[in-house]
C-alpha cells in the first residue's frame, strides 16, 4: 500500500485532466449497491435500495426529511452497519471488493484517501482547533506526504481553488464564515483526489447568494476532477445543477429513479410529482 | 440518404396523480423517420404536442409506449430502453437540442456556456473558446457580452447563446424548439443559414418553427402533428 500512498500524494499536487468518464461505455461500476436495508428498532430507515454508480457519475438522492436519504448516505459510506444487502467498491488493482470483507485498516485507508465525506455542518467535517492549512494538509499526510513545504503549498493551492484567500492559511476555521468553512471542508476532502465523494446537504445551511457560489464551485470541481458523487439534498435545484441521475426516496424506499432532467420535467411517481409541483418558481 | 431517426408507434400520456389521476394523452401512434441532410418541421396547432415530441426525442420526457431509435456512433440506440448514462453519452456526441429558453448556470460566462459542449467532447479550452467566439460573432452577439453570464441578457440575446451552444458541437441529430422565436428578421436569417449549413454537412434535423417564412426557408419536409388530446378512460 505504501507505493499507492506515494502515487496519491504526487497526484494530489497537479490538477488532473478534465474527466470524460461520466456516462461513457460499459465497464464495471465504481460502486455497486444491492438490497441495502437498515432498521431503527421497528422503524424502517432504509429498505432494499439498489443501484450502480460509475466513475464520474453524480447521483442526487432527494426526498423530504425522514425519507431515509441521510441513512442511505451513512450506509454507503460504511458509517452505519447494514441489516441486509451488500456494498461493492472498485479498488484500484483489486476489482470490485465487498466492503464488509475489507479489513479495518483498508477501510480506513479508503475513507481517508479514495473517498470524501462532506458534512452538512462544516464543523462536523473540520477540525476547528487547528489552522485551515492543517485541515487540508492532514489528509495529504494520511496519503504519505511528508515534505512540510510541499504540503503547505498544496494546501495554499487548494484554498485558491475553493476561492479562499490563501493568506488565511494559518487562521483557525472558527473565524471563518459558514460559506468559507464549507469551502474549506470541500478542499480538505478533495485534496487527496478521491474518486468518490459523499455529500450531505452541502449547501443547506448557507445564505442563498453563498449557496449559488458554492454550487457553481462544486459543479466545476466535480466536472474537472471527474468525481463520482452521491449528494443528499432536499433542494431539487441543487440536484438539477449537479447531478446526472436522481433517486427519489420516500419512507426509506426508492420510489423513482432516472436521468435528472427527465425525473424533474416528467416525474412518474405520485410522490415525485408532488415534490416537483411544490417547488416555488422564482 | 442514411436514416438517423426512427420513431414507431410513439405514445405519450401524462398521468397527473395529484389531480384525481387525470390522464392526458398527447401523442398517439407517432411514426417518423428522418434522414441525414433533412430538416423536418413539425406542424400543428398550439397544444398539439410538437414540443412534447421533441422532448421525447431528447429523452427529457419518458415515452409511454413505442420505439425511438437514434443512430449513435454507427449503431442504433433505442432511447426508451436506454440507461441514463447511455442517454447522456448519446447527448454528448450525437444529440443536440435547442430549447426555447436558456437554462442559465449562475456565474458561468457566455463564452464558456457556448464552449461547454465542445469541452465535453474533449476539445481543449482555448480552441473551444475560439470556436465559441467565432459562432457568437456570426450570430452578431456583441463582443462585450461574451465574458458576462447570460442571465441578464435580453430574450433575443439569450436565444442566440442557446443556439450557439446547441450548434457548436456539430452533432449529427439536432432538435430545435422555436430557435428564432425572439429574433428579428436579420438575426433569424443568420440562424437559418446555420441550420442550412448543419443540414448540408449531413445532420438530421427536427424542428418547430412558428414563423412560416423561416419554416419555408429551412424545412425540407413538413410533418403534421395532430391534436390527440382526450381524457383517457380510466
Amino acid at each position: 500500500m505504501s507505493a499507492q500512498h506515494g502515487d496519491r500524494a504526487a497526484a494530489a499536487k497537479t490538477p488532473g485532466p478534465l474527466s470524460q468518464l461520466a456516462g461513457k461505455g460499459g465497464g464495471a461500476p465504481l460502486l455497486r449497491v444491492e438490497g441495502l436495508s437498515r432498521k431503527y428498532g421497528g422503524r424502517i430507515g432504509c429498505s432494499d435500495v439498489s443501484f450502480d454508480l460509475h466513475a464520474g457519475e453524480v447521483l442526487a438522492v432527494v426526498g423530504e426529511s425522514g425519507s431515509g436519504k441521510s441513512t442511505l448516505l451513512q450506509l454507503l459510506a460504511t458509517r452505519l452497519a447494514l441489516d441486509a444487502g451488500s456494498l461493492h467498491y472498485q479498488i484500484t488493482g483489486r476489482g470490485l471488493v465487498d466492503l464488509s470483507a475489507l479489513s479495518e485498516a483498508d477501510r480506513r485507508w479508503l475513507m481517508r484517501t479514495d473517498w470524501g465525506y462532506v458534512e452538512q455542518n462544516p464543523r462536523d467535517g473540520l477540525r476547528m482547533n487547528v489552522s485551515a492549512g492543517a485541515n487540508v494538509g492532514e489528509r495529504l499526510m494520511a496519503v504519505g506526504a511528508r515534505h512540510y513545504g510541499e504540503i503547505r503549498s498544496t494546501a495554499k493551492d487548494w484554498l485558491q481553488r475553493v476561492e479562499m484567500d490563501p493568506a488565511r492559511l494559518d487562521e483557525l476555521p472558527t473565524g471563518f464564515s459558514g460559506g468559507m468553512q464549507q469551502r474549506l471542508q470541500i478542499a480538505r476532502n478533495l485534496v487527496t483526489r478521491p474518486r468518490l465523494v459523499f455529500m450531505d446537504e452541502p449547501t443547506a445551511g448557507l445564505d442563498v447568494s453563498v449557496q449559488a457560489r458554492l454550487l457553481d464551485l462544486l459543479r466545476e470541481l466535480v466536472t474537472d476532477l471527474g468525481l463520482a458523487a452521491v449528494i443528499v439534498t432536499h433542494d431539487l435545484a441543487v440536484a438539477r445543477l449537479l447531478a446526472h441521475r436522481i433517486l427519489v426516496m420516500r419512507e426509506g424506499r426508492v420510489v423513482e429513479t432516472g436521468l435528472t432532467d427527465q425525473v424533474l420535467d416528467d416525474p412518474q411517481h405520485p410522490y415525485t410529482q408532488l415534490l416537483v409541483s411544490s417547488v416555488l418558481q422564482v | 440518404m442514411e436514416t438517423l431517426i426512427e420513431v414507431h408507434g410513439l405514445e405519450k400520456t401524462f398521468t397527473l396523480h395529484n389531480q384525481n389521476s387525470a390522464r392526458i394523452a398527447v401523442l398517439n401512434d407517432v411514426t417518423l423517420s428522418v434522414g441525414s441532410g433533412e430538416c423536418v418541421a413539425l406542424v400543428g396547432p398550439s397544444g398539439a404536442g410538437k414540443s412534447t415530441l421533441l422532448r421525447c426525442l431528447f429523452g427529457n420526457y419518458l415515452a409511454s409506449a413505442g420505439a425511438i431509435r437514434l443512430r449513435h456512433e454507427g449503431r442504433w440506440v433505442d432511447l426508451p430502453q436506454s440507461a441514463p448514462r447511455e442517454i447522456l453519452a448519446l447527448r454528448r456526441s450525437t444529440l443536440g437540442y435547442v430549447s426555447q429558453f436558456l437554462r442559465v448556470i449562475p456565474r458561468v460566462p457566455t463564452l464558456d456556456v457556448v464552449a461547454e459542449p465542445l469541452r465535453e467532447l474533449g476539445v481543449e479550452t482555448a480552441s473551444a473558446r475560439e470556436r465559441a467566439a467565432a459562432l457568437l460573432a456570426r450570430l452578431h452577439l456583441p463582443e462585450r457580452l461574451w465574458h458576462l453570464p447570460p442571465a441578464t441578457f435580453s430574450g433575443g440575446e439569450q436565444q442566440r447563446v442557446n443556439i450557439a451552444r446547441g450548434l457548436i458541437a456539430e452533432k449529427p441529430i439536432l432538435l430545435l424548439d422555436e430557435p428564432t422565436a425572439s429574433l428579428d428578421a436579420a438575426n433569424a436569417e443568420r440562424v437559418a443559414e446555420l441550420i442550412d449549413e448543419a443540414r448540408r454537412r449531413g445532420a438530421a434535423i427536427v424542428g418547430i418553427f412558428h414563423d412560416t417564412e423561416i419554416r419555408g426557408r429551412v424545412a425540407t419536409r413538413l410533418h403534421p402533428v395532430a391534436v390527440e388530446k382526450f381524457e383517457a378512460v380510466a
